[in-house]
């Protein structure tokens, strides 16, 4: 076994409402749809209009930029709507789901048996391609691209995540699969990072063709890019392609059966839930049902993903493409009086400035309260404790608030996703919202370096 | 549910500050009020963390106040007591304490109301939000200065230092200089006399009991150590028995904030406990003062000099510009290891200046201000250092 790498920065934060494991199939959905907002850094032309016929694989849409990076229909069915916002912006791309899914194949073969550009050929082809993302940017790789490294995180340290080792189990063969069709992508190695304390389950642990690293520690121990930092950094130049492990099993299939089947299975979670647990679903599934079905009544907060990272959907929204959890917490909105004086044992604080720390191991029912107004920043080293990087947050954001490109390079900017700055937004004093400034950042700089 | 106050504020206040309101142009200030009465109900945005800590602007500053108190009522006190102890009049607790409340809160008062006159004229100006920083500020100048500072000059100090030391800079958090130092120094400076003379750090009345006694009567420590390294003696010219003791419990006359330790100890512990203020700049600005003092006492040239290191701690200014002026996050240096370095220099600094130069005893202030220019270039450096470690570090695996 290679050795243990712990890290010490960061903050588990304990939320109310964790998935049992227990694995139900969800209702099977009505609608699914393709979001392109899920895709940023990619311009979308869709191909398809109301009323088409599309089977599971058929290209709904694709990228301007990369032409054969194809977009495609997880189900089979009709296609309802192209949902277009202000300035004609395209916001998803809608399907009616048929019962029995009817799949395009794209032919089975052994990954060992082709070579690395059919295996692009194939990949992009059956739209699993925008499953594989790049550092730096934090965009959908490039076909074109040559990766030193895939990095692979097995598990998710964020609060109320999934856990892959259960979702996973006894899927060795297809998860190896999938791994033996990356390996041909890159000329270094694929990494795959399992938790160092925690027993992982065979599946990575007997995975071959990878290099296995271990890595203990708070979140975000589980985000790619802090296993990227440690184990093999990116300088300038460099490129490390990342995925997520039920992507991998997804490529897998497609490799075994020839087929682009989008089951995966995602946790229902939150405070507001009702028994919280597993789902088996399709991506882009229409939340309605299981948010119908599974929450309580009340002003709700939906979100696609994680309470660090997700993003707020409506109640009849859909899955995300990158998301592998639905969690629903209070809303809330109530202005607090002299809310900035009270011990608020409810509110959870890494500061001690409120009663929280005092217990430790309390499981929080947090609302979507910003408990504060936004402000410049003032405090210093509170980012630091939450950021796991040899790196200086809050240089590198202040760095891209005033566009200086060459400080940017230089304090790291190529290493980081805003993923990676989730919790110093999170405990952030000043309420700054780093996440955004760090894709803007990375955004505005891709267009500079292009 | 909502509380009937703040629908009161919606429905009824409101509508005369928002735009096309009669009083638009105020809306900040109605915004101060609000937002001081009620912690807005907004929530996260779409995208982006959906939970946030519990922990804002307000509190944190609010949280400084408080470490404050103890010094503000410890400097009451003390006030009373030097004014009692110079007429050679015996009082009680409460005698003292109400005197130097009658002394102290006017200038509190006045600082507060020209310190926020001032920002909220800003706000509207500039038409932002009034920043919660001069909740501290308002509270750090009162304590740094002598009780008999007449009350113009707090205001005429507050107004420069919150022109001059913050609001050209862009306000809260862009300010070079703790705002508090700038205020004293503007008035060390202005009217040397008032900060630094004999007669200033008693109540008034006492110059009478001050001309009976011996001519150092009413000195500060600091202004006594200039001749002899022992011996200190108190407003009513006797000397102490344990003159540490009376220094470390705060019984010398002094800055209305400064002189006792112990209730600033109570604060630093406040700071260290939330987290809010920097244990690095405190631990690393003891150990420069220390190492200083003992440097000094083993060269000895004069009687200064000869002062215990360990008196420095607790004379003047120094435990008072350490754990409330250096650890201004905004204007100390913002990476941990700048911070060591930034407070050790300090320390080293302050108890320099209090040594070589008579005519400035205060040197923690002149060390703090000095090192508040001096931080974005420590820093500047610390980054510096990282940004190399990194290239080597990617470098050193593509090889």
């Amino acid at each position: 076994m290679s050795k243990v790498l712990k890290i010490k920065r960061g903050a588990d934060i304990k939320l109310v409402g964790e998935a049992e494991k227990i694995l139900v199939d969800a209702p099977i959905p009505d609608t699914i749809a393709v979001k392109p907002s899920d895709f940023g850094g990619t311009r979308a032309k869709v191909i398809v209009k109301p009323g088409d016929e599309v089977q599971a694989g058929d290209v709904l849409f694709f990228d301007k930029d990369h032409e054969e990076v194809k977009f495609t229909s997880p189900v089979s069915g009709e296609i309802a709507e192209v949902k277009r916002g202000e300035k004609r912006k395209l916001l998803e791309v809608i399907v009616i789901a048929d019962k029995e899914i009817k799949y395009k194949d794209f032919k089975a073969a052994e990954p060992s048996s082709l070579n690395r550009e059919q295996i692009i050929e194939k990949m992009c082809a059956s739209g699993v391609w925008p499953f594989i993302k790049q550092r730096p940017y934090d965009v959908i790789a490039n076909p074109k691209d040559n990766p030193k490294a895939i990095f692979i995180s097995a598990f998710d340290s964020a609060p109320l995540a999934p856990d892959n080792d259960f979702i996973l189990h006894s899927q060795e063969a297809i998860f190896q699969k999938g791994i033996d069709a990356l390996a041909k992508l890159t000329e270094g190695k694929v990494h795959l990072t399992v938790h160092g304390t925690a027993k992982a389950d065979e599946t990575f642990l007997q995975a071959k063709n990878v290099e296995l690293h271990h890595l203990s520690g708070p979140h975000p121990a589980g985000n790619v890019g802090v296993q990227i930092h440690h184990f093999n950094p990116i300088g300038k130049g460099d490129t490390v392609w990342t995925l997520k492990p039920q992507d991998v099993v997804t490529i897998g299939r497609l490799f075994e059966t020839g087929k682009f089947d989008a089951s995966r299975i995602i946790a229902l979670c939150g405070s507001e839930v009702k028994d919280p647990k597993y789902y088996r679903t399709i991506l882009g599934t229409s939340t309605k049902g299981l948010f119908d079905a599974f929450t309580k009544d009340g002003n709700n907060r939906y979100i696609s993903g994680n309470v660090l990272t997700g993003t707020k959907i409506e109640k009849e929204g859909y899955l995300s493409f990158y998301d592998y959890q639905l969690t629903v917490i209070p809303e809330g909105g109530e202005p607090e009086m002299f809310g900035w004086i009270k011990p608020n044992p409810d509110k959870f604080s890494l500061s001690r400035a409120l009663v929280s720390w005092l217990q430790p191991n309390k499981k929080y029912e947090l609302t979507a309260n910003m408990n504060g107004e936004e402000r410049p920043f003032v405090v210093t080293e509170e980012y630091e404790k939450v950021f796991p990087f040899d790196i200086y947050p809050v240089q590198l954001i202040k760095s891209i608030l005033v566009d200086d490109i060459e400080m940017m390079e230089e304090l790291g900017i190529y290493e980081v996703a805003p993923e990676d700055f989730a919790l110093c937004e999170t405990i952030c004093t000043s309420k700054i919202p780093s996440q955004t400034i760090v894709r803007d950042g990375l955004a505005m700089l891709r267009k500079e370096m292009s | 549910m909502s509380n009937p106050i703040h629908n009161f504020l919606e429905k009824n206040i409101k509508p005369s500050f928002v735009k096309g309101g009669k009083l638009e142009k105020y809306y900040p200030a109605f915004d101060a009020l609000e937002t001081f009465l009620f912690v807005p109900g907004h929530t996260a945005e779409k995208g982006g963390s959906h939970i946030r800590d519990g922990i804002d602007m307000k509190r944190t500053m609010i949280m400084v106040v408080i470490a404050l108190v103890p010094a503000l009522l410890f400097g009451m006190w003390n006030t009373g007591h030097q004014y009692y102890l110079a007429l050679g009049e015996m009082a009680s607790f409460m005698d003292k304490f109400i005197y130097g409340a009658i002394k102290v809160l006017p200038i509190v008062v006045v600082s507060y109301a020209a310190g926020l006159g001032v920002e909220f004229v800003f706000a509207i100006i500039k038409k932002h939000q009034v920043n919660e920083g001069f909740l501290v500020s308002g509270m750090l100048i009162p304590l740094c200065l002598p009780v008999e500072i007449p009350l113009w000059m707090v205001a005429a100090a507050t107004i420069f230092a919150v022109i001059i030391g913050k609001e050209v800079f862009g306000g809260t958090g862009m300010n070079i200089l703790n705002v508090a130092l700038t205020a004293r120094a503007f008035l060390f400076f202005a009217y040397p006399t008032w900060m630094s003379g004999d007669k200033v750090w008693i109540g008034e009345g006492t110059n009478e009991a001050v001309a009976y006694a011996d001519g150092s009567t009413g000195a500060t420590l600091l202004a006594q150590a200039t001749e002899k390294s022992s011996g200190f003696v108190d407003a009513a010219g006797a000397q102490y028995g344990d003159s540490f003791m009376a220094a470390f419990l705060g019984l010398i006359p002094g800055s209305i904030g400064e002189t006792s330790t112990l209730a600033i100890l109570i604060g630093a512990a406040i700071l260290l406990i939330t987290g809010i203020g920097s244990w690095k700049i405190m631990l690393s600005g003891v150990i420069g003062a220390y190492v200083m003092g003992l440097l000094f006492n083993a060269w000895g040239a004069n009687e200064f000099m000869n002062v215990p290191a360990h008196y420095h701690l607790v004379m003047g200014g120094f435990a008072f510009g350490i754990v409330f002026m250096a650890t201004d996050p905004v204007t100390a240096s913002q990476t941990p290891t700048g911070k060591y370095i930034y407070g050790f220099l300090i320390g080293m600094l302050g108890i320099m200046i209090r040594v070589f130069n008579p005519a400035y005893p205060e040197g923690i202030m002149l060390a703090i201000l000095f090192m508040n220019v001096m931080a974005p270039l420590i820093d500047h450096y610390v980054i510096q250092a990282n940004i190399k470690r990194r290239k080597k570090r990617t470098v050193a695996i593509a090889a």
